[in-house]
């Protein structure tokens, strides 16, 4: 786990992130805020796919209730305490990923991948096909929740460093949590389950553990994704927003919570580029095309995300097989 | 609920259920033999259905129509697509583990629907029943039942029972059974594995392809719908046991049961009910009813 020990490095993007409110314009800041919402994701998500090694394609769901939470949860009348809002949408988010978790962790491998993309269906179709949450036209949040009187969501910049603390206590809560003995554990399943059981470790409830909180941390940034745009809508529930956060890991290389970050930065850049009139004119409405060719080439060509590219590109360039880990 | 009503439900429930299990089979095959999870199956469903669509137009102009010469054409290019897609993406799979095999396969599905967006638009349209088949028989005093529907069943009869002769009476069926349960000493035996994999595949295609172009007329056509039956051929598959085609069709006609009866007599609940199937067997039976073929 050493890859995810703080370095030297981490320290640039940390000061550009806290000094671009003042640089940019407001169009990109919100762009910043969408990546470090996705970051939360993809962070939220390594846990289960790349330390324990269980892919898992409901995370959608855990987004998804989070951010109903928060909306449903708000008064329509006046701020909601922000604090309040945030701790019920990871809760919420997490109960579904307790019982989800309880059930499909009965599985294995691929049948685990069948259950969890079921199941977040089944979360998408009660928010979908019910009056709960306002059907296929999703609901409004009237006014954006407060921390107290000194911190309003409503104002772009309060905004954009809850977002950017959250991502940074997300970050560093899990760079933590993985050196811990817990952490040491779902890096021994997903090496060896068999192994760990026979060591005495009961794995079902240390993976179980392991998709609750993944589900609470989806919950939060659902949470900032409802008041970053004020309004929900079912399709946040939709399973390709599963698969895009397992894209977005896959991009940054499994295993390293830098790459999930890098990934989320990837991906959105990416979908800015394929969604761009200026570029593409009207062809950009087809920018899953784009997008789609990139996975299958960065599958084809690039098993290891970007963060095995370096070793890649020096296994080419010396002609010699790179040191494989 | 009265006696008719109660029978077209069935009816439809068992021509739902027995489309689904064309799909799932191609689904719990492909995984059983080759174990690879492919979640672009569900798109092989929607390019049958554009099939029927954007044929037919073609086959009218070029010979004058046909709902079997349309059907027929689609065949072969299912089995081309299915032959050309192995080739070229899946046979790449095999040594990869799942989580890529996901990746790949999804990005798959975002390719296949922007052709068809590009191609087709992104309109919903309906398909019409062939003349031959157009008719309807009377149920009781007030009801009828189209023929149409009729046929699809009996189509699907058909092929499961091809399906399950393949399987168990044949030698190809003897080697595709073999290989799933042991690959590495069906191989040194002297098979072809290459060759098993790639007729294999091919055969799923041509499945989902079929289905699709079958239930066309009856479901009409639209954008996701390879999505929602992708999902719910996961949940047969996970209820009949992964690999098990008689599994597959137990639970696709279950299946077919359930959501049939459940959007008559519970709609807002509908879309959840198999769900709810789905996990009250994972909590009695966690690798599904029946064991692998």
């Amino acid at each position: 786990m050493r890859i995810n020990r703080l370095s030297a490095i981490d320290a640039l993007p940390l000061a550009m992130l806290i000094l671009l409110p003042w640089l940019t314009d407001s169009y990109t800041q919100d762009l910043i805020i969408k990546i470090m919402i996705y970051a939360i994701l993809a962070l939220a998500l390594e846990l289960v796919v790349g330390t324990t090694g269980l892919v898992c394609f409901c995370q959608a769901a855990f987004f998804g209730i989070g951010a109903y939470t928060a909306v449903l949860l708000a008064d329509d009348t006046a701020p909601t305490n922000a604090l309040w809002l945030l701790i019920s949408s990871a809760l919420f988010a997490s109960l579904y990923a307790l019982v989800v978790g309880a059930l499909s962790l009965r599985t294995k491998s691929v049948y685990f991948i069948m259950v969890t993309l079921a199941f977040g269906q089944m979360a998408y179709y009660v928010f979908h096909d019910t009056s709960l949450g306002g059907g296929t036209d999703g609901i409004y949040l009237f006014f954006k929740p407060v921390f107290g009187d000194w911190l309003d969501l409503d104002h772009s910049v309060h905004f954009y460093y809850v977002t950017l603390s959250a991502l940074a206590i997300v970050y560093v809560f899990l760079m933590l949590l993985l050196q811990s003995r817990f952490g040491r554990v779902l890096a021994g399943i997903h090496q060896n389950e068999q192994r760990m059981r026979a060591t005495g470790f009961e794995t079902y409830h240390y993976k179980l553990i392991a998709f609750t909180l993944t589900g609470a941390i989806s919950g939060v940034a659902g949470f900032l994704f409802a008041v970053k745009d004020a309004y929900v809508n079912p399709q946040m529930l939709s399973w390709h927003m599963s698969g895009a956060v397992l894209v977005m890991i896959i991009f940054g290389g499994l295993g390293s919570l830098r790459g999930a970050v890098l990934g989320a930065l990837t991906y959105v850049t990416l979908e800015e580029f394929f969604k761009s009139d200026a570029i593409w004119g009207d062809f950009a409405r087809h920018w899953h095309l784009g997008l789609g060719l990139i996975i299958i080439a960065s599958v084809a060509l690039l098993p290891r995300g970007l963060a095995g590219l370096p070793a890649l590109l020096g296994q080419r360039l010396t002609g010699r097989p790179g040191v494989s880990k | 609920m009265d006696i008719t009503v109660f029978l077209v439900q069935g009816l439809n429930a068992l021509q739902y259920g027995l489309l689904l299990f064309l799909i799932a089979s191609g689904l719990t095959l492909i995984f059983g033999i080759m174990n690879v999870i492919n979640l672009a199956h569900g798109s092989f469903y929607m390019i049958g259905a554009y099939m029927a669509f954007g044929l037919s137009p073609l086959v009218q102009e070029s010979v004058g129509g046909g709902f079997f010469l349309t059907l027929a054409l689609g065949l072969v290019l299912a089995l081309v697509l299915g032959y050309l897609l192995e080739w070229l993406f899946f046979s790449y799979l095999y040594e990869r583990d799942h989580l890529q095999q996901v990746l790949m396969t999804y990005g798959l599905i975002l390719v296949f629907e922007e052709i068809r967006s590009l191609l087709l638009g992104d309109d919903a349209h309906g398909v019409p029943v062939p003349a031959l088949l157009s008719g309807v028989i009377p149920l009781g005093d007030l009801m009828t039942y189209p023929v149409y529907r009729l046929f699809v069943s009996g189509v699907c009869i058909l092929l499961v029972l091809l399906l399950f002769w393949v399987l168990n009476r044949t030698r190809l069926g003897m080697m595709i059974r073999a290989g799933s349960s042991n690959r590495e000493m069906v191989q040194s035996l002297g098979v072809d594995i290459k060759t098993l994999y790639r007729l294999v595949f091919a055969a799923g295609v041509m499945l989902a392809v079929l289905a699709g172009m079958i239930a066309a007329p009856v479901s009409s056509v639209y954008p996701g719908m390879g999505d929602q039956i992708l999902i719910i051929c996961f949940v047969v598959v996970v209820i009949g046991g992964i690999g098990s085609i008689k599994g597959a069709l137990v639970a696709a006609l279950l299946i077919g049961v359930v959501e049939t009866f459940g959007q008559a007599l519970f709609p807002e609940l509908a879309g959840v009910l198999v769900y709810l199937l789905m996990a009250v067997v994972l909590l009695c039976k966690p690798t599904g009813l029946f064991r692998a073929t």
